[in-house]
């Protein structure tokens, strides 16, 4: 438990430093493409958007509210034991996002299949859980909760968009490609095809790369020595 | 016996935990940045695999899943207790490699001050859940396969953890764009290597 934890001045809900929680894990403290955590659920679900932004909002409130609920618990987890309180904390708030999933959008569960399961051990909770939720006050915790989920919705999005529009020319389900431009083998009309590698697990990996290569350009400080 | 083969190489191979499914990231990305420490990641990883799988598949098959109780009475065989499987799972895993960190800690000193942090944590690592979640979904036959499967998949996790390891070890001397260096220079060499292993997806088995 950190000392200085009740040393500051009582601070407003949205104070300049809540704010920041909630921000900063969009660019300078993204879970994925800066802490490096979350990568293992991440990828096999962005090749289309609609199980992305499931998965995504999922793991949302997953860390907003394991965030919190340990945080409440803080002071009663001995340490020897932290890690299994927490696990249980988190498979039980993952238990009931699985059922609700189930009743309500069956088919995106379907999609996701082990993975909504496999937010259980996703990095980000335990990550965030260690390093932010057992040494911060509750409503700080669940901002931070928010932010961290956020930031990994957002990057899951942003794949998902790209993979799915270079892969198959739709956004969502929807044909945004004109179905004249593609090529036409019979006609010989057309000159656009959809690039079926996009589609494969190892285009998943490029793409975050990509993303990275762009945020620390333009981010100097990120750059690993 | 020739099925339990396919499946062994299948899941080595084909169905690659880091290549096709990217599970156990985290500390694939975090660990592979020598060899020696890879390589103990690797066979620690495989042997909670080994222990974790098989318990699972029990349980579910035994306990959880709709009817699995009538061998203890026939009355009990109306329950179903696989919403409770995410649980279960995790409680048995995270037991397990609290007793892999005791044995490792006694006979192998110097690989669990290597490891680290990195032992209690496989505990988290998507691989193992997510083996034994595999397992669960495509309801594997007999004890047999399920073992196997999670011994193929170590295997199979160890095999690409030393590669890419060995890969980072070499690229240390060589010129990386500044803002891919580290992280980025490594999904991109994991993107190639999961390129190159979707060539073993023509092999019918």
């Amino acid at each position: 438990m950190s000392s200085n934890e009740q040393s500051k001045p009582k601070s407003g809900l949205f104070s300049k430093e809540n704010r920041k929680l909630l921000a900063d894990p969009f660019n300078m403290q993204n879970p994925v493409t800066v802490q490096v955590l979350g990568i293992c659920s991440s990828l096999a679900i962005t090749v289309k958007l609609q199980p992305a932004i499931v998965m995504g909002v999922s793991v949302l409130v997953v860390t907003a509210f394991s965030n919190l609920i340990t945080s409440l618990l803080r002071n009663l987890i001995p340490n020897r034991i932290r890690i299994i309180v927490q696990l249980v904390v988190v498979a039980a708030l993952v238990i009931v996002v699985d059922q609700i999933l189930k009743a309500y959008v069956y088919d995106v569960s379907k999609q996701l299949s082990v993975f909504v399961g496999l937010i259980i051990t996703n990095c980000i909770l335990m990550g965030r859980i260690e390093a932010f939720a057992l040494g911060n006050t509750p409503w700080k915790s669940f901002l931070d909760g928010i932010g961290n989920g956020a930031g990994y919705a957002v990057v899951l999005i942003v794949i998902a968009f790209i993979r799915e529009l270079l892969g198959s020319g739709q956004l969502y389900g929807y044909q945004v490609v004109p179905a004249d431009w593609y090529l036409n083998p019979e006609t010989g009309t057309g000159f656009y095809s959809n690039n079926g590698m996009m589609l494969l697990p190892p285009m998943a990996l490029i793409v975050v790369a990509i993303i990275i290569w762009v945020q620390r350009s333009k981010f100097k400080d990120l750059i690993e020595k | 016996m020739g099925e339990l083969i396919n499946i062994f190489i299948k899941s080595v191979f084909i169905e690659n935990m880091i290549f096709a499914f990217f599970l156990g990231m985290c500390s694939y990305l975090a660990v592979s940045k020598t060899v020696k420490t890879a390589l103990g990641l690797g066979v620690a990883v495989t042997f909670v695999l080994l222990i974790t799988v098989p318990v699972n598949y029990l349980l579910d098959t035994r306990l959880l899943k709709a009817g699995a109780m009538a061998w203890i009475d026939p009355e009990l065989a109306q329950y179903d207790l696989s919403f409770l499987s995410f649980i279960m799972f995790i409680a048995i895993i995270a037991a397990m490699v609290q007793l892999v960190e005791m044995v490792v800690e006694r006979f192998a000193p110097a690989l669990y001050n290597a490891l680290g942090i990195f032992l209690p944590l496989i505990a988290v690592n998507c691989s193992i859940l997510g083996a034994a979640l595999f397992v669960q979904e495509r309801g594997y036959q007999s004890l047999a396969e399920a073992t196997v499967f999670g011994v193929g998949s170590g295997v199979g996790w160890m095999l690409a953890i030393v590669a890419v390891a060995a890969i980072r070890e070499r690229l240390q001397y060589s010129h990386v764009p500044a803002p891919l260096r580290g992280l980025g220079i490594t999904f991109i060499i994991t993107g190639l290597m999961g390129m190159a292993f979707m060539g073993f997806m023509g092999i019918k088995l």
